[in-house]
This record gives C-alpha cells, sequence and structure tokens, in this order.
C-alpha cells in the first residue's frame, strides 16, 4: 500500500464557510494591471489613490532591491546565507503596511519586507546574515521580532503578546508570519488553539510560497492550507499573494477584527518563492524552468507598474523615482556590510543571563588566558581572524 | 548504486552513510525512510541522494514539516513491525520532537515489559564549524544521553558511519545516531561487509602519557593534536568512544590505568555533559591511577554562537595541546604545529 497515494483522500474537509477566497484567491489586480471588483476587499481600500500606489511600487521595488543585494553579498562571500524574498513582496509590503507601528509583528527568517517598513537598519540587520550577532535590531524599539528558525514557533509568541494585549485593554495587535510548511508544525496548530480559545487579537500570515525547501505544498495539505484554521473556528482570507492591493485589504480586515475584540483571523497569501530557498539551495533539483516561468508571469511588482501606467500615473517619473531610492538603499546596504568587522572574541560570553554568572566569568578567564598564551608562544599570534 | 558484498570502497563520510542507508533499505523491507527533503532533493546533505529513486516514495518518505510527527508517528510504524530510520534535518530542529523522544520512544520497552520493541534510528547532522546560522551547529546529544532507553552513538570516519548505522538499524533499541555534519565530506575505505557493535569505545592510537577521549567530529582533531604531540616525544593514546549511552568506561579505565592522565573534549557545552559523565565514572573507578586532574575541553557554556565565533567557542588542536599540557604540568610546550594559524582548516 502506498502512503503518498492516499493521503489527500483521507484528510477529513474542515468548515468552508468560514474561509473566502477557495476557489479563487481574493483578489483586485489582474497580472495584466487592469482592476477588478471585489466586494470583499473594495471597501477596504478606498483611500489607495496615485500617491498610495506609487509608495507601495516603491515599497516593492526597494525590498527586491534589497533582497538582490543581499544574494549578491552571498556570492561575493561577504554574506555566508540568505533566504530571499523575491516574488514575495506584495505579500509582505501588503500586509504591513496594513499595520501600525505599535502592532507587533513575529516573523519567521524570510520576513525582509516587515524589516524595512519597521525602519530596521538594513546594515545592521545584515549582521545576522554575516554571522556576527544573532539579532540584528532591538524588538521592542521596532515592535518586530528578530529573525526566528525554529519553524513555526512565532505562531505561538504572536499569539502570546495578542493574549497580554487583550489582557491591557489594549487595541495592539500580533501579527505571525510563517510559510506553508509551517502549517504542518504542532506549534502552529496549538498558536490556532489558543488564538480561538481566548479569542486573541493575532493575525497569522501565511505565505504560500508553494515550497518548504525541496517540498511542494501538496506535501503538507492536500486541500487549501486557509481550510486549516476554519477546523479551530478562526476565519481565513485566501488572498493572491502577489497582488499587494488584495493583501492589504486583507490584512486590513483581520486587523480592523482583531482591534474591535473579533479575534483570530488566518490570511494565506498565495505566492511565490522566485529564488532558491536560501543562497545554499539548488532549486533545479525539484522544480522546473517553466514552472518557474509561469510565474514570473505573475510578478507583483510588473503588476503593479502595469496598474499605476494604466491608470496615467507618470510611471517613467515614478520608475526613476524608485531608482534612485533603490540605489541610495543598495550602496548603504554595501558599504555597511563590507565595512563589519570582526567582533571581539569576549562578547560571545555576553548575555548568556542578566547577569554574568561565576561560571562564565571563570570560563571567560580561562579563554582570556589561552589566548595570552597563543600570544606568547613562539610562532603564535593573537589575530582571530 | 548496488552493494558488492566484498566490494571495499573509498566513500566520503556523508556517502558512506548513503551507502549504509541504501543497504539496509535493500536487506530489509521493513526498513524505510522519513524525513524533510529527503526524497526528491536527497536530504539538505544530499546524504539520501538517489535513494527515493531506487526504492520509490513508498519507502524514503518526504514528510510534513512536524518533527513530533516525524517521530511519534515512526513510533506506530514500529508498533505495526517496521523499522523507520527518521531524519531530523538538523540538530536544532530535533526538539520539537523531544517529548516523543524522551517520553515515548525511550520508554515504551520498560513500560510494556519488553512486550513492544522500539527499532527506530534517529538520524541528526549535528556539530559545527560550518559557518551556518542559529539552531545549525548544535551537539544535543547530552540530553539523550541522560535518558534511559536509548542508545546514542556517533561516528568519525566514513567506516565507522557505515558500520555503525547498519548496527543501529538492525538493533531492537532505539538509537540516536549523531552524525558529524562538519566531516560529511572526509574520505575513507569503507568495506560494506563490517558491521560494529554499539557499545564499545575503541583506541585509536596507543599512547603511554595521556588519555585523550572523544568523540565524533572532535576525533579528527585529536589525531591531530596527538600527531603534533608525538613531535615534541609526547604519547597521546586517542580513544573514539564512538558510543556516548552506554558510555564504554571500562576502556577509558584501562587506558587511564597505564597513562595516569585523562583529558576528554567535545564540541557540547561543558556543564551536565558527556565529559561531566565519563569524567566522574573514570573518577570513581581508577582514582588511584589518576597523577593529575582529568580536564576537558568543550565548548563554553554559552549557546551556540554566531559563526564567527566559532573558532574560539569549539576544541581546537591548540586547546587540546594546552590540557594535554595541564595534565602532564608542563607550561606552553605548543608545538608550531598547532599555531592558531592554522585551526580554521584543521579543526
Ligand atoms: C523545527 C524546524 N524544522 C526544520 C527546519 C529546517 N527548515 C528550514 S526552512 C524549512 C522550510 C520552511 O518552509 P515554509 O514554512 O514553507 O517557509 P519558507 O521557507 O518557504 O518561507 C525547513 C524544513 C527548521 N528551520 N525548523
Ligand atoms: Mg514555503
Amino acid at each position: 500500500m502506498s502512503l503518498i497515494e492516499n493521503r489527500p483522500l483521507t484528510v477529513p474537509a474542515p468548515n468552508p464557510a468560514l474561509a473566502a477566497g477557495l476557489d479563487e484567491p481574493l483578489s483586485v489586480l489582474h497580472p495584466d494591471g487592469s482592476r477588478h471588483a471585489n466586494e470583499l476587499l473594495d471597501p477596504h481600500l478606498g483611500d489607495v489613490d496615485e500617491h498610495a500606489l506609487t509608495d507601495l511600487y516603491v515599497d516593492l521595488s526597494i525590498l527586491r532591491r534589497i533582497d538582490a543585494e543581499a544574494f549578491a553579498l552571498t556570492r561575493q562571500g561577504e554574506l555566508l546565507l540568505w533566504p530571499p524574498a523575491q516574488g514575495q513582496e506584495a505579500a509582505q509590503i501588503g500586509s504591513g503596511r496594513a499595520l501600525r507601528d505599535t502592532d507587533f509583528v513575529f516573523g519567521s527568517y524570510r520576513e525582509h519586507g516587515l524589516a524595512y517598513l519597521r525602519g530596521v537598519d538594513q546594515g545592521e540587520a545584515m549582521r545576522v546574515w554575516k554571522g556576527v550577532q544573532q539579532s540584528g535590531w532591538d524588538p521592542m524599539e521596532h515592535h518586530l521580532a528578530t529573525p526566528q528558525i525554529i519553524i513555526g514557533a512565532q505562531s505561538l509568541h504572536a499569539t502570546g503578546y495578542a493574549m497580554g494585549a487583550r489582557m491591557d485593554g489594549s487595541d495592539d495587535v500580533a501579527v505571525a508570519y510563517f510559510g506553508d510548511g509551517a502549517t504542518s508544525e504542532g506549534d502552529v496548530n496549538e498558536a490556532m488553539v489558543f488564538a480561538s480559545a481566548f479569542q486573541a487579537p493575532v493575525i497569522f500570515v501565511c505565505q504560500n510560497n508553494q515550497y518548504a525547501i525541496s517540498e511542494p505544498v501538496a506535501v503538507q495539505s492536500g486541500f487549501p492550507l486557509a481550510l486549516r484554521p476554519t477546523g479551530f473556528g478562526i476565519p481565513a482570507l485566501r488572498v493572491d499573494g502577489n497582488d499587494v492591493l488584495a493583501v492589504l485589504a486583507a490584512t486590513r480586515i483581520a486587523v480592523e477584527r482583531a482591534r474591535s475584540g473579533g479575534g483570530p483571523t488566518f490570511i494565506e497569501a498565495m505566492t511565490y518563492r522566485m529564488g532558491p530557498h536560501t543562497s545554499t539551495d539548488d532549486p533545479k533539483r525539484y522544480r522546473s524552468e517553466d514552472e518557474v516561468a509561469s510565474w514570473r508571469e505573475k510578478d507583483p511588482i510588473v503588476r503593479l507598474e502595469r496598474h499605476l501606467e494604466q491608470t496615467g500615473a507618470p510611471i517613467a517619473r515614478i520608475r526613476e523615482e524608485a531608482k534612485i531610492r533603490c540605489d541610495a538603499v543598495a550602496k548603504e546596504l554595501r558599504a555597511a556590510v563590507t565595512a563589519v568587522s570582526v567582533p571581539d572574541h569576549r562578547t560571545l560570553f555576553s548575555n548568556v543571563y542578566t547577569t554574568p554568572t561565576k561560571r562564565l566569568e571563570r570560563q571567560l578567564a580561562e579563554h582570556d588566558a589561552f589566548v595570552a598564551s597563543i600570544e606568547a608562544a613562539p610562532g603564535g599570534h593573537g589575530d582571530h581572524a | 548504486m548496488t552493494a558488492v558484498e566484498t566490494d571495499i570502497q573509498t566513500l566520503q563520510l556523508g556517502k558512506a552513510i548513503g551507502a549504509a542507508l541504501h543497504d539496509a533499505l535493500e536487506a530489509d523491507d521493513k526498513v524505510f525512510l522519513m524525513g524533510e527533503d529527503i526524497g526528491q532533493l536527497g536530504g539538505v546533505f544530499r546524504v539520501t541522494d538517489g535513494l527515493q529513486a531506487t526504492f520509490g516514495p513508498q519507502r524514503v518518505i518526504d514528510s510534513p514539516l512536524a518533527e513530533s510527527a516525524i517521530i511519534g508517528t515512526a513510533i506506530g510504524m514500529a508498533y505495526r513491525g517496521y523499522r523507520p530510520v527518521v531524519e531530523i534535518q538538523f540538530d536544532g530542529f530535533i526538539y520539537p520532537g523531544f517529548d516523543q523522544i524522551v517520553a515515548q520512544v525511550a520508554k515504551l520497552h520498560y513500560r510494556t515489559k519488553g512486550r513492544v520493541r522500539m527499532p527506530l534510528v534517529i538520524r541528526v547532522p549535528y556539530g559545527g564549524d560550518i559557518g551556518s546560522v542559529e539552531h545549525h551547529s548544535e551537539s544535543p546529544e547530552s540530553y539523550f544521553a541522560h535518558t534511559a532507553g536509548l542508545r546514542v552513538v556517533t561516528a568519525a570516519t566514513p567506516q565507522e558511519a557505515y558500520s555503525t548505522l547498519r548496527a543501529a538499524i538492525a538493533s531492537d533499541d532505539p538509537v540516536l545516531f549523531f552524525e558529524p555534519k562538519s566531516r560529511y565530506w572526509s574520505k575513507g575505505e569503507v568495506d560494506r561487509t563490517i558491521v560494529r557493535d554499539l557499545d564499545t569505545a575503541t583506541v585509536l592510537v596507543p599512547g603511554r602519557d595521556v588519555t585523550l577521549a572523544t568523540y565524533g567530529p572532535v576525533v579528527q582533531t585529536a589525531l591531530q593534536a596527538a600527531e603534533a604531540a608525538a613531535d615534541e616525544g609526547i604519547e597521546i593514546e586517542v580513544i573514539d568512544l564512538r558510543s556516548i549511552s552506554p558510555l564504554d568506561v571500562d576502556t577509558v579505565v584501562a587506558s587511564v590505568e597505564r597513562t595516569g592522565r585523562l583529558v576528554v573534549a567535545h564540541e557540547a557545552p561543558k556543564e551536565a555533559s558527556v565529559s561531566s559523565e565519563l569524567v566522574a565514572s573514570v573518577v570513581e573507578r581508577a582514582f588511584a591511577s589518576l597523577q593529575a586532574a582529568p580536564e576537558r575541553v568543550t565548548a563554553y557554556d554559552t549557546p551556540y554562537p554566531p559563526s564567527a565565533f566559532e573558532e574560539s567557542y569549539l576544541p581546537s588542536v591548540d586547546r587540546i595541546l594546552d590540557a594535554v599540557d595541564r595534565a602532564l604540568g608542563r607550561r606552553h610546550s605548543r608545538s608550531a604545529t598547532g599555531s592558531m594559524a592554522m585551526q580554521g582548516g584543521t579543526r
């Protein structure tokens, strides 16, 4: 008997009544840039004028450029690793732009767009990917947790934060970002149990980029991921994740619900990881060039550019403006990354506890003595680099 | 890939593991593999490369992304008579499966008075020195060594990797097989007819001055240290512990009775570690033979640091030689071969 062939058929279907966009992901922009009506989303896009569209376009472009620059820096040996966000810009910017600064975001490792939106210093953020720090900004300052690698764990943190906000009587919300693969982890499912049980003001943004490293989403589930939360009593919106306006509107719906005491919402943003899983992955081993090309047609930035053009916006000028901003960000990022110096190795003992323990002070002293003995040894030197 | 009974091949350690999995799948149709990205991709380290093509997706299963479920369902498969060999993609990702391992896998045989066997193998690429990000370089072996009912083994060479994994799959006890990922690309001869036991340490280099016990990725570092010390006329007896639980204390005690000095090295942090257990056991049993306090060369008691700090954090040839010097009551005898400059390339 084959486990594989039977899998999708044996899974009971959760409650579709709680999910929107199951047949066709919710959208307002066609890949050709034309706008179409959507009953659910349109009421939440009333303020989106040419100026707002231009801002979104610049955001998407800058995120793509940060991503491309960081990826290039891995190839030049300046960064160890980079998990690219290319193709997922609209999912990140659209959702991020629906939040206010005091809403707390808990991401995975791929949400470079959220770091950009929260004004994180990009050079500082890159230190993680350079292997010199475990985090690249102050989470409390930016209301943004730093990259979290254990798949799905942050969904619980967001839920707990939201429970706390609710206890405080605040209307802050929390947002968890995770991938399609993450929806299989116990943590994500338990987060949904708690979010539902405590009606926590939390939004689960699942970027379904079709892959968990090499595994296509069908390995995780034979039915739309947006049906999973409905089994926990959590409403879901399945949106075209490459349509920045659709993601913006869907997230606004979720945020309004959470702020007004309506509890959690799950958003499945249907998108595609155009690049490799990380800079060390080889996607040719598990997906075809044709498949990638078909998604290139649905590119989120091209789509918005076409839309701007069709609405009569001065697209040449907008493009130029975006380019100038992108170039500046890229230049700054590159300079910051190449300027990172090797940290003092003594700092590896810092921050294990809020106050140093005797045991660690002793180990630091042993480390110092060892380094000193190496420096004193004939032919030895103290160059840790 | 076909197994030829008497073939001796030169293989990388990672490939030797792949060969062991291949041969086990071929030998017993109750054996199957399950894990994240192990099928089509062949695993993130390509250890299972080609196995799904050879044995099909029923026996080399790409699982959904859930470690607790990987272990927990393997338990159910074992109840049903299968011999699951599951992969945890990296050391730092084993913790979602920790409960199933320590509360279920480890205890089922005991709980059921021997009526239920758990012939599971849990493969874990482990250890650092690969320049990676958080959670990709850890050495969590002592959590499992602390849990009765689990066997915990490592391997330092392609031959050991092949032979140990075959023995682990053949064992009716659950086995955690910790693969030294920084050594995946190291080459050595592999005789595919050799299957070893899961209980014993092995003396790799005899020596009369100091006993140096280690395992996994640090074995290579220890051998280099022994070579450097030999240049100065110091004989280090290098022991590859191989099995972390049960620990072969007899072999180490016998060595210490000859040398009178003990150094233990591993990549895991020091506190409540394999070296804690080994040193305590040797002190209990061979106190009178010890001519100096046992020394330990381990990671520091901090979380695994960013990779820029790895060379300070992990045991190196120099740190081992330093400990050997202390055990011998010598000062500053470091050889030129063991200089800091070469650590990055030799660890
Ligand atoms: C608990 C855990 N298991 C395994 C991994 C290894 N791993 C890193 S990313 C990844 C795939 C994640 O896929 P998905 O959730 O879809 O997010 P994406 O990478 O596509 O953004 C895996 C298996 C991990 N980081 N954490
Ligand atoms: Mg994914």
